[in-house]
């Protein structure tokens, strides 16, 4: 049984949201956040009385599900799965300062109601009158992965099916101020299209929503694979678990067109970045993406989606390269990324 | 695909006991665990009454063999988890191909709402080791660490039906051929955020809870971790004891009504009962009995009545709601409640809906009232319902 | 009842509504402002933020909230009362 990708949305700091030829031009920030570039969420939730309550990750979620909808050419999943780490921070931010500064009284129920890490999947079926399987996952730098392996299995527990699964988070003030006081972004001026040559310490923060249909009848691109790495004891291992689930699809790293790494900018984490490419993959063209859309913890949900877009369109876009030269054919895309060290997660797509 | 699946171990921590024996006892006892606040600082105190777990963090941290000063979420999380995986007698837990997954809602929330009130008077002031952990997953992996667990780890959250996707979840992992064993259930603490966030609903009883009774006029809230273990068929034969049970049906449906409410009949209750009886082969009537979701709000007991009444109607099983004892553990309630039903079919244990008087009108059908064990209970069925239409079913059989 | 409605407004987010688009009688539920029964709770939280007036039994909501009208009137009433 092969996996297909049918429909794909993406809502990022990127034009990805909208028509147009695939990240033709991208996006220039100064400083270490990278905000979503917000399309006008009404086309895809016309009422106005719904759309009041709903948070920015929220309406984010329901873009990119309701583009990759459209995109598959289907009104109605068969089932509706999240990744998200940090869920709807935004309104857990306001429930909490209330709380703390109306000391425990007169609060609104809205913010709280809005908190729940299930509220883009709960949204996203209220507003499809979707009755189906529909699942929150939240872990971290594995949400994403979690809810794609959970789609897999689905679909072969049952093959004809069309999944919508996608990955979102959200930065917000606060989240930004105490991730920064735990040194995760650059503290000196920044732009991230020369992310990928900085020689400090730190990455920046970025956020987005990417969602896809999968099915298995077909579609222009095949997710062939997906294996996650908890904590490794070392680099060797890593090396090890690229080659062999590599081998689990009797490839070899000779057989992949181009590589898409999580490299953030992060000098420390860039280094093992290379010492890997180069050692296993000396040949192969290397792209990146966390300059586009930050680094967040389902980056890898907007890294599909790019590797998608470059097969199905079978170009890859100047920017996002930074080694080597992609080839004519781009038949095999490896996504490899890793989140804060302890999180590491393969991704293969190929050309249906 | 269909490889059966199997109970072989359970652990709880909760408002009415610090183990799944302690809880037993207390409903055999007629002894719900709802009090006045003791741990949690709320201005709350006395107007609210709560499970919580009766022992504060130096003690849950003593027991779960953890630092003191992480979440509450995490100290229960592993106590529950350890108490399941040593139920079942495999011994070293390294030699495995084992997953943990667990669910949650509130993560280390009771860490970062003490951070929070010293962060406002300053972005540089509170102590980040209270946010550190604040992630629902990161509760996840710190009793993931703690036991050793690396092949698969995740946290579902799915407002209070959590607890019962991850056993979802974790059955189909073995089923996949991804994992041979998964401990899997939820956790949740009691904290302001979710004290103060459902009295913003007026859902909260200011007295005991009464779910299912025509008087009910909301819920108490509750702590705990509940897990079972899930083992594989080849699993089951390396088992020192007999498996309790097998899980034999389950489904994830969606309301798709209101955020917060459900809807009227109870639609995705409805088809999250009747996916999970079509799973296991069975017919209504086979079930013995049903651990309700049960909550005592007006709008969940009869949403959930109705939805009963259409699959089972005339003849009714046996029902009650375990959270007339341990209050509503969010997260942690479809941990707790796979537990004890799970127990229930080895045991032949009908829990007791505590403070029941009065029927219903909406489905005048009379919850079990007292505890009995020994009866031949060969089908159980255990509900989960949440917040933005989540809703999960699980059925448990003898064989 | 105009600062009402501009507090309406603002405690349940409707962003395209102002205050002069919502009529003294107009019923604020179901067929009038389209209003729900998480909007009940926010007006709720409304009368104890602005005039300190407490509702302990949400099922007093729909009586009080049935127009701008009637609850102006409950409001007055409310700070009437002695104490």
């Amino acid at each position: 049984m092969n996996i297909y990708i049918q429909g794909m949305g993406c809502v990022s700091p990127q034009q990805t949201a909208a028509e147009g030829p695939f990240l033709a031009e991208i996006r220039e920030y100064e400083g270490n956040r990278l905000k979503v570039l917000d399309p006008d969420y009404k086309q895809w939730i016309p009422d106005a009385n719904t759309m009041r309550r709903m948070g920015r990750v929220v309406k984010m979620g329901i873009g990119a599900a309701k583009l990759s909808l459209q995109h598959a050419g289907i009104e109605m999943p068969d089932a509706i799965i999240t990744g998200t780490a940090y869920g709807c921070l935004a309104d857990t931010g306001v429930f909490l300062t209330r709380m703390i500064q109306r000391q425990e009284s007169a609060l609104s129920p809205t913010p709280f109601i809005q908190s729940t890490h299930n509220t883009v999947s709960g949204q996203i079926a209220l507003l499809l009158g979707c009755h189906a399987y529909n699942s929150t996952f939240v872990h971290k730098g594995f949400s994403f992965e979690s809810a794609l392996l959970d789609s897999i299995m689905l679909l072969r527990e049952k093959t004809e099916q069309q999944i919508l699964i996608g990955g979102v988070d959200e930065i917000t003030d606060h989240s930004h101020t105490i991730l920064s006081r735990f040194g995760l972004y650059k503290q000196e001026p920044v732009r991230n299209t020369a992310l990928l040559q900085s020689t400090t310490k730190g990455t920046i923060a970025g956020e987005g929503a990417a969602f896809f249909v999968l099915g298995t009848t077909k579609g222009a691109v095949k997710l062939t694979g997906l294996d996650t790495l908890y904590k490794p004891a070392s680099q060797q291992e890593v090396s090890s678990a690229i080659q062999g689930f590599l081998a689990t699809h009797r490839l070899s790293t000779a057989d992949i067109d181009l590589l898409i790494t999580g490299r953030n900018g992060n000098a420390g984490e860039d280094a093992a970045y290379t010492q890997l490419t180069q050692t296993l993959f000396p040949q192969t063209a290397a792209a990146a993406f966390k300059h586009l859309c930050g680094e967040y913890p389902t980056a890898s949900a907007f890294a599909m989606w790019m590797g998608a877009q470059i097969i199905q369109q079978q170009q890859a876009p100047a920017g996002i390269l930074y080694s080597g030269t992609a080839p004519q054919q781009l038949n095999r895309i490896l996504i490899y990324n890793q989140y804060q060290g302890t999180h590491h997660a393969l991704i293969l797509l190929e050309k249906a | 695909m269909s490889e059966p699946v199997w109970i072989a171990g359970g652990g709880v921590i909760c408002g009415i006991g610090a183990t799944l024996p302690a809880c037993v006892e207390a409903f055999s006892r007629m002894q719900p665990g709802m009090e006045e606040v003791q741990y949690l600082h709320t201005i709350h105190r006395g107007v609210f009454p709560v499970a919580e777990v009766k022992a504060d963090n130096a003690t849950l941290a003593a027991q779960a063999g953890m630092p003191a000063h992480i979440s509450r979420t995490a100290l229960l999380s592993k106590i529950a988890a350890q108490e399941a995986w040593d139920s079942t007698g495999l011994g070293d837990l390294l030699q495995y191909r084992i997953g943990f997954i667990s669910a949650n809602t509130v993560g280390g929330m009771d860490k970062t709402e003490d951070f929070f009130a010293d962060y406002l008077q300053h972005p540089d002031k509170g102590r980040l080791q209270q946010v550190l952990h604040h992630e629902c997953g990161s509760v996840t992996e710190l009793v993931a660490d703690a036991m050793g667990i690396r092949h698969q780890v995740a946290t579902i959250s799915t407002a209070c039906s959590s607890g019962a996707n991850a056993l979802m979840y974790g059955a189909r992992l073995i089923r996949n051929n991804i994992v041979d064993i998964v401990i899997a259930g939820g956790t949740d603490a009691l904290t302001r955020f979710t004290l103060n966030g459902f009295n913003t609903l007026m859902i909260l009883d200011q007295q005991p809870c009464r779910p299912f009774d025509d008087t009910r006029t909301g819920l108490n809230l509750g702590e705990g971790a509940g897990y079972v273990v899930l083992v594989s068929d080849v699993m089951r034969k390396r088992l020192p004891n007999a498996p309790w049970c097998r899980l034999s049906g389950y489904a994830n449906t969606s309301d798709a009504y209101h955020q917060t409410a459900s809807s009227p009949d109870g639609i995705g209750n409805y088809l999250a009962m009747k996916g999970a009886l079509d799973m296991s082969g069975l017919q209504p009537k086979d079930i013995a009995y049903i651990n309700l979701h049960g909550t005592g709000t007006q709008n969940n007991d009869s949403s959930e009545g109705k939805a009963i009444e259409r699959l089972f109607a005339p003849d009714y099983p046996a029902v009650s709601s375990t959270k007339s004892f341990t209050g509503h553990t969010l997260g942690a309630s479809g941990g707790i409640e796979a537990v004890f039903s799970a127990l229930a079919v080895q045991q032949g244990i009908i829990y007791p809906n505590a403070r029941f008087a009065t029927p219903m009108k909406e489905w005048p059908v009379a919850p079990a009232t007292v505890f009995s064990s020994g009866n031949k209970l060969s089908h159980v069925m255990s509900n989960s319902f949440g917040f933005a239409g989540n809703c999960s079913s699980l059925v448990f059989s003898k064989e | 009842m105009a600062d009402l409605k501009a507090q309406i407004i603002e405690q349940l987010n409707l962003q395209e509504v102002k205050p002069e688009d919502i009529g003294n009688d107009q019923p604020l539920f179901k067929e009038g402002l389209g209003l729900d029964s998480i909007d009940a709770l926010e007006l709720i939280v409304l009368l104890q933020q602005h005039y300190g007036i407490r509702i302990a039994n949400p099922e007093q909501g729909p009586e009080i909230f049935q127009s701008v009208r009637t609850m102006a009137t409950y409001i007055t009433a409310q700070q009437k009362q002695p104490g």
